[in-house]
């Protein structure tokens, strides 16, 4: 058989029938866990309407910047899923919500460095493909040098930062624009 | 000045543009600008793996999640989750969700005018094991009108998600039947402009997996993309 990647299909609108069993919006702690964060938002399409039938799937480093390996998953499986990794459906009203420990900047085998943040996936009825984004804290020092960030054109940066709801806050607000004015920046990985 | 690699993550045609305008939902949902091209950093190298104790042996047996059987035409489904270069992926999650025989999913949204099966969800899991190898049992899902267009039907199909080594290998389909009539009007299924691709959706009849006086056999195989795959350059 052909060893070309299966193409991929739309989640559709009744993914909650197969995904439920894994919906994480607490996210299970890490050994090292970092600070707790709060974030929220909503997912709005092109025409600004909040998109209620989408589910995100989060995956990040702990404190340290460290993966989790499946060994040392093995131990925590009680809960079903990972340390790091959560998955959330919108409400009605499109919106998200979910808490997690704050990852730690992320070192890369080239020795060059990721500023902290969460690696998204977005699936929704209308998506033939999930999009890949990030989620980044507005106001990291490591922000201005992470070399994904720096991918982006300067003026579409901004898309992908959570802004804190006041200076020293662990509630973090972050919208998802499939189109228009301020899209999201999504990537091809 | 020299320009930078171009990257060549997909083979051309082998999956689907985000934006197909005979599938309505795409128009206002696919992202119009240029996707920015990520070389795969460990974040994406990485993935959340799951273990025996995410799934129960019960959950691959759809027709055994109530106290009757469900109506319908019982399958097997099996197959083998490999990575891009011919390998094995073991201990892949697998979730599958899918329509009861009368085309109605079990779920609030959806207002099919056919009845529920009290005895049918339509959901399963299951881990590959260390031959890749998954399998379900179920019943063959019917089809079922929705709104894309005038007398728009969706072709027989189970929904599939599986979480391979890496967030790289994510992937969402669809499996379909042999010889589904609907296939050829499907917006969905002829998303792909490859046609080897499109096919290798469809599941084939499987004789060896059909189980005597019992249930049918289809045989369903995944490739998904590796971790570590490195991407082509062009040039």
């Amino acid at each position: 058989m052909s060893h070309v990647p299966t193409a991929s299909q739309t989640v559709g609108p009744f993914f909650s029938i197969g995904f439920s069993g894994m919906c994480r919006a607490e996210l299970a702690p890490h050994a090292a866990a970092g600070a707790g964060v709060t974030v929220r938002g909503r997912v709005l399409d092109g025409e600004g309407n909040p998109v209620p039938d989408a589910v995100l799937e989060i995956w990040h480093a702990d404190r340290e910047g460290k993966y989790d390996s499946r060994t040392a998953n093995e131990t925590r499986m009680a809960e079903g899923a990972p340390p790091g990794f959560g998955r959330i459906a919108t409400n009605d009203q499109g919106e998200f919500r979910f808490t997690t420990s704050k990852p730690g900047a992320v070192r890369e085998p080239d020795g060059r460095v990721q500023a902290p943040h969460l690696a998204v996936v977005l699936f929704m009825r209308g998506l033939l493909r999930h999009l890949v984004t990030r989620i980044y804290f507005s106001g990291e020092s490591a922000n201005p040098s992470d070399p994904v960030l720096n991918l982006i054109p300067p003026e579409r940066r901004g898309t992908l930062l959570a802004a804190a709801s006041s200076e020293d806050s662990d509630q973090f607000s972050w919208e998802i624009r499939l189109q228009g004015e301020r899209e999201t920046v999504f990537f091809e990985a | 000045m020299a320009e930078p690699p171009v990257f060549e993550r997909i083979k051309a045609g082998t999956q689907p543009e985000y934006l197909h305008t005979a599938y309505r939902s795409s128009e206002k949902r696919a992202p119009t600008q240029p996707l920015i091209l990520l070389p795969p950093t460990l974040s994406e190298r990485t993935g959340p793996m799951f273990g025996q104790s995410a799934v129960l042996p019960t959950d691959s047996d759809l027709t055994a999640q109530h106290p009757g059987a469900p109506l319908g035409e019982r399958i097997v489904v099996t197959g083998r989750v490999l990575a891009e270069g011919g390998k094995p992926v073991r201990g892949a999650l697998i979730e599958v969700w899918q329509a009861n025989a009368a085309g109605r999913y079990q779920h609030k949204n959806d207002r099919h005018n056919a009845p529920l099966d009290p005895n049918f969800t339509g959901c399963g899991r299951a881990l590959t094991d260390s031959d890749g190898r998954y399998k379900f049992l179920s019943i063959k899902p019917g089809a079922y009108p929705w709104g894309n267009h005038h007398n728009a039907w969706r072709p027989a199909h189970i929904h599939f998600s599986i979480f391979g080594d890496g967030l790289l290998s994510r992937l969402v389909t669809q499996m379909y039947f042999p010889g589904d009539p609907l296939l050829p009007f499907d917006p969905i299924y002829n998303c792909i402009s490859d046609e080897q691709a499109k096919q290798r959706l469809i599941s084939s009849f499987d004789w060896e997996n059909t189980s005597p006086l019992y249930a049918l056999g289809f045989k369903f195989d995944i490739v998904l993309r590796g971790r570590e795959a490195t991407p082509m350059e062009n040039r």
